[in-house]
């Protein structure tokens, strides 16, 4: 459902005339819109997410102010914003695999991460994230040792979750911009995890 | 509101499909969606649990059947109408928003506590079980942890209560619990699975130990008096009777208080 809709009674036609009428009535400025826009498509991403794991991986003591109080971290970073104001990190380890959802509706850490791709907001992942994590990963091709134990967050309330993935093999030399160009969004939601230099997922 | 968006543990909707791109928008309608929630809604003071119930209000053949933004444009569309900031009539006279169908009647509850109450009532560690309340109006509470026994893990501080909240029934400020739950307690599976969930104070309840062996500690525990100065012999039949009387006063078993 990607929404190309541009009938005339499609969302495409109705928004318009939304926005036409508040513009009408001088409730928006067309300008301010655009910046809104301009910032999720253009400023904030995944890229930000990436630089604070990087950090972590190469800065022990960043990683444990990140793991204590991701807020303060990530300000550290410049980072902060609507939908960030809780952010709490939690890493994965050989033994434990973190999964992040938000069954009810598609919560999600706009500062670090940027607006939700569209298959975490998917009924599919939406509704089978809790009941069958392992499965899911699977279908993203993320296959787990049975002894790793899989923790699902569901983002009920307030609080925003990123997963401080693991830090691969043979990165031992590179240096935090190197490392944040591996990197990517599905880590750092959990379904997927971070390649060693050089080999795909 | 048992309604169609709380899908944890729903099946049949087939595969998850990871898309490859990174795109936020894929239609510029959609951008302007985005944009007109964001700029628009924070200014007319609706709070996000009203946007939140506003979006699960949508009957749910259209809820299946819309995307994620056009959800938020007939949340948008309902709440400035029921609000007052534009009439139904002067946005059909220019696009055909499908409002009698979303404008359903916001549920009131009634305000459950005058006083914000701040000392929490859990600790990490406790056993809590989600109360199996089905709310008529706006909540945070999924189906899916209903009726779960689960451990505090985790206190998150001090927050606003939705389900008053998105109705514009008080705040009710109380505290958030990171909830764990096992794969075993939720789908009856043996997985090496859990789940970790953020759940306001009202939705939990306490689950009291039932098991002899830390009742009879927990007892001892509670009358350090009666054992500290006096031999073994003495607490005998006196001594038991009056354990025994004041062990059948405590509310052992859970309390329903719902």
């Amino acid at each position: 459902m990607s929404g190309h809709d541009t009938s005339e009674h499609g969302p495409a036609a109705r928004v318009k005339a939304l926005e036409q009428l508040l513009v009408e009535k001088g409730l928006v400025d067309p300008a301010r819109l655009d910046a809104i826009v301009d910032s999720y498509e253009n400023k904030v991403g995944p890229r930000n997410g990436a630089r604070v794991v990087a950090r972590a991986w190469a800065d022990a003591g960043f990683r444990k102010r990140l793991l204590m109080d991701a807020v303060a971290a990530c300000a550290e970073l410049g980072i902060a914003g609507p939908e960030g104001g809780h952010l709490v990190a939690i890493e994965n380890t050989t033994r434990i695999h973190n999964l992040v959802v938000c069954t009810l509706c598609s919560c999600y850490p706009w500062p670090v991460l940027g607006l939700p791709p569209a298959w975490y907001k998917s009924f599919a992942y939406r509704s089978r994230a809790v009941s069958d994590p392992r499965g899911v990963l699977r279908e993203f091709g993320v296959e787990l040792a049975d002894d790793v134990e899989i923790r699902v967050w569901d983002s009920s309330a307030e609080q925003r979750y990123i997963v401080l993935p693991e830090r691969p093999a043979g990165t031992a030399k590179m240096s935090e911009e190197q490392l944040a160009e591996l990197v990517t969004r599905d880590s750092m939601i959990g379904v997927a995890r971070v390649a060693a230099p050089g080999k795909s997922r | 509101m048992d309604g169609i968006h709380d899908m944890g543990g729903m099946e049949g909707f087939g595969r998850v499909q990871p898309d490859v791109d990174e795109v936020p928008f894929h239609a510029d309608w959609e951008r302007r969606v985005f944009a007109l929630v964001n700029g628009v809604l924070t200014l007319t003071g609706v709070n996000i649990d009203e946007f939140r119930h506003a979006i699960e209000r949508i009957p749910p053949a259209r809820y299946l059947t819309t995307s994620y933004y056009e959800r938020w444009l007939l949340a948008a569309e309902t709440l400035l109408v029921e609000r007052g900031i534009v009439s139904g009539e002067e946005l059909k006279s220019l696009a055909q928003p499908e409002l009698m169908s979303v404008a359903l009647p916001a549920v009131s509850p009634k305000a459950v506590a005058a006083k914000a109450r701040l000392h929490s009532r859990f600790k990490a560690g406790d056993r809590v079980r989600v109360r199996g309340i089905h709310p008529l109006g706006h909540t945070r509470s999924p189906r899916y942890v209903r009726g779960k026994t689960g451990v505090v893990r985790r206190l998150r501080g001090i927050y606003v209560l939705p389900d008053t909240n998105a109705h514009r029934a008080g705040e009710h400020r109380q505290h958030v619990y990171l909830v764990e739950f096992s794969a075993r307690e939720l789908w009856g599976r043996k997985d090496r699975e859990g789940l970790m969930i953020d759940l306001w104070e009202d939705y939990l309840e306490r689950v009291e130990r039932s098991n002899t062996v830390s009742r009879k500690r927990n007892s001892v525990a509670a009358r350090p008096k009666l054992h500290a100065k006096k031999p073994r012999t003495v607490l005998s039949a006196k001594a038991r009777s009056k354990r025994k009387l004041s062990r059948s006063k405590r509310p052992w078993s859970p309390k329903r208080t719902d």
